[in-house]
């Protein structure tokens, strides 16, 4: 009996942190989003209805959320094999027994992930300045005129997924790397006896043996992409002509700028389900892979 | 293709990469030692022709730099210490005391991963705004001071120690307390620095939620007060290079000189289960 009442004291801190500050917020962001609350109601609970599913059913009719929803879509679906491809491509030069100084390039490629999204936004910023920026002045020489990366609306999501590649990509790097050492050596051995190119090796030895770590990589990635914020808060203001306001940008604007919490809150829900979905399908879908291959 | 050009391949792609990582930092260092305008001129310059601090003493004295510094240093410590010490507690709890529904328990914590923090952050804020601790540095350290990830990481470890040792403290009569303090903590202080380095710097590069709940400059922590003062300069490159070196060295030299801690738990963290 003593034994667990200890149990409990140790686990307490943490549990009552995590209760009301996470779980019960989560729980009552559900009954939010099923209510007006607004900015009136914020000044006099009272004037709080219960509006049922209204609040979805607004945002479903609404252009901006799904311009926003299609907008985080592009993000992740562009930006995410970018970003895999880069870790992965990374992982493998550093795992090469030809690299030399490992350990410098692994601190290289790693640093962009340690720092602080809004200072290397507000760098990025200045080195895609149409104007005096870097980019476009070496893209200059070989002959490419001026991009405005962000105030064009074609160009600004493109310069967020590149911005958020160098920021990530060091980060699974390091997880593929790990990966990577963990596969045989003898594999390889045999496979270029029996005369298998680089390439015939990375197919059939390097995918299937990382496959586990890359469906893990790939949903923590998803995830963590669907989540865009900081870069087009600092960036470019979700514009130019919000062609970068993401889901999450717009539940900021929509609850803390215009104070419709209620509306904001059912964003929210509405990228937690989408998230959850589609994590849910990768799942399954590398399952019947698996189960195919087998 | 030659061994030798294989190696030279490598090694190049490798030094290309290397530039691509390192030359916003470093140019950013550069740019922050300009005049102000130098940096807006054709071609861009790599180097300053006249390095200067101006910038530096310009963000300290009229921008309000090193109130948000000293912001930052307060609420990333405060996040660190406290989170560290509620952690350690439930995930050792987690892996070596015995209690009724244990693994449920654990399994519905990891189980919460799945739900966006950003989910939570409406109600909270009307949760602290009742409270009274919107616009305090409590406001920001409050939410962060145990996470999932952090139990669920000195579960793993803790898990690796002998109960044997645990029990012979017992069988002597030392407390459950004495126990923790005097023979698991030692233990666990691999996984401490890991987790310190992981909570500190997550709590100084957090954006989102400080956003929301600081809403006054007084309370500013750097990036918050970073993205105020580039939507305010947003043409003064130089003075912004310099307020991002400010934001961005203190962790780049904490990773620097803690990197293998920081590594090995981003791998421990990132194997599940």
């Amino acid at each position: 009996m003593n034994k667990q009442r200890v149990a409990w004291l140790f686990l307490a801190p943490a549990l009552i942190v995590l209760g009301l500050f996470f779980l019960l917020p989560v729980v009552a962001a559900l009954a939010l989003s099923l209510t007006d609350y607004d900015i009136y109601a914020l000044a006099n609970i009272h004037d709080l209805r219960f509006v049922a599913l209204s609040n979805y059913w607004l945002l479903l009719q609404r252009p901006l959320f799904w311009s926003a929803l299609g907008h985080t879509v592009y993000f992740v679906a562009v930006g995410v094999p970018l970003s895999m491809g880069a870790s992965l491509g990374a992982a493998m030069l550093l795992n090469s027994p030809l690299a030399r100084m490992k350990p410098f390039f692994r601190t290289a490629l790693f640093a962009p992930v340690v720092t602080t999204v809004v200072a290397m936004a507000v760098i990025w910023r200045y080195l895609f300045n149409t104007k005096y920026g870097m980019a476009n002045y070496v893209l200059g020489h070989l002959g490419v005129h001026p991009i405005d990366w962000l105030g064009d609306p074609h160009w600004a999501m493109p310069t967020i997924i590149l911005f958020a590649v160098w920021k990530n990509f060091g980060y699974n790097m390091i997880i593929f790397l790990a990966g990577l050492q963990a596969i045989p050596i003898d594999l390889y051995e045999a496979a270029r006896i029996d005369g298998a190119s680089a390439w015939q090796q990375f197919r059939h030895i390097t995918l299937p043996m990382l496959a586990p770590t890359l469906l893990m990589v790939s949903i923590l990635t998803v995830s963590g992409y669907f989540q865009l914020f900081a870069e087009p808060y600092v960036m470019t203001e979700g514009g130019p002509l919000q062609s970068t306001t993401s889901v999450l940008y717009l539940m900021y604007e929509e609850g803390f700028k215009w104070w419709n919490l209620g509306s904001a809150s059912a964003v929210a829900f509405l990228l937690f389900v989408i998230m959850f979905a589609v994590t849910a399908v990768m799942l399954r879908l590398s399952r019947r892979s698996e189960g195919a291959a087998t | 293709m030659s061994a030798r050009t294989a190696k030279a391949m490598i090694n190049g792609l490798l030094i290309g990469g290397a530039v691509i990582a390192l030359f916003p930092l470093l140019w950013m260092l550069s740019v922050s030692f300009m005049q102000p305008g130098e940096a807006s001129s054709l071609p861009p310059p790599l180097l300053p022709s006249h390095a200067t601090l101006g910038n530096y003493r310009e963000l300290f004295v009229h921008a309000g730099m090193g109130t948000y510094l000293l912001n930052s240093l307060l609420v990333s410590g405060a996040i660190t210490l406290l989170s560290l010490s509620f952690n350690l507690m439930a995930g050792y709890a987690f892996a070596k005391l015995r209690f009724a529904g244990r693994e449920r328990l654990f399994q519905a914590l990891i189980g919460a991963l799945v739900i966006p923090a950003q989910v939570a952050m409406l109600p909270l804020f009307l949760l602290l705004k009742y409270i009274g601790l919107v616009n305090s540095y409590a406001g920001v350290i409050v939410p962060g001071m145990a996470t999932v990830f952090g139990i669920f990481l000195v579960r793993q470890y803790a898990r690796g120690i002998p109960d044997e040792l645990m029990e012979a403290a017992r069988i002597d009569g030392a407390g459950e307390w004495r126990i923790f303090l005097q023979i698991v903590m030692p233990l666990l202080k691999p996984i401490m620095v890991t987790l310190a380095i992981f909570s500190f710097l997550a709590a100084w590069n957090d954006f989102m939620w400080p956003l929301i709940v600081l809403t006054g400059q007084e309370h500013y922590t750097l990036p918050i007060g970073l993205a105020s003062l580039a939507r305010e300069h947003s043409q003064d490159s130089e003075l912004m290079m310099a307020g991002s070196v400010v934001t961005v060295l203190p962790v780049l030299v904490l990773f620097l000189a803690m990197q293998r801690y920081y590594l090995e738990g981003l791998l421990l963290g990132s194997v599940k289960g």
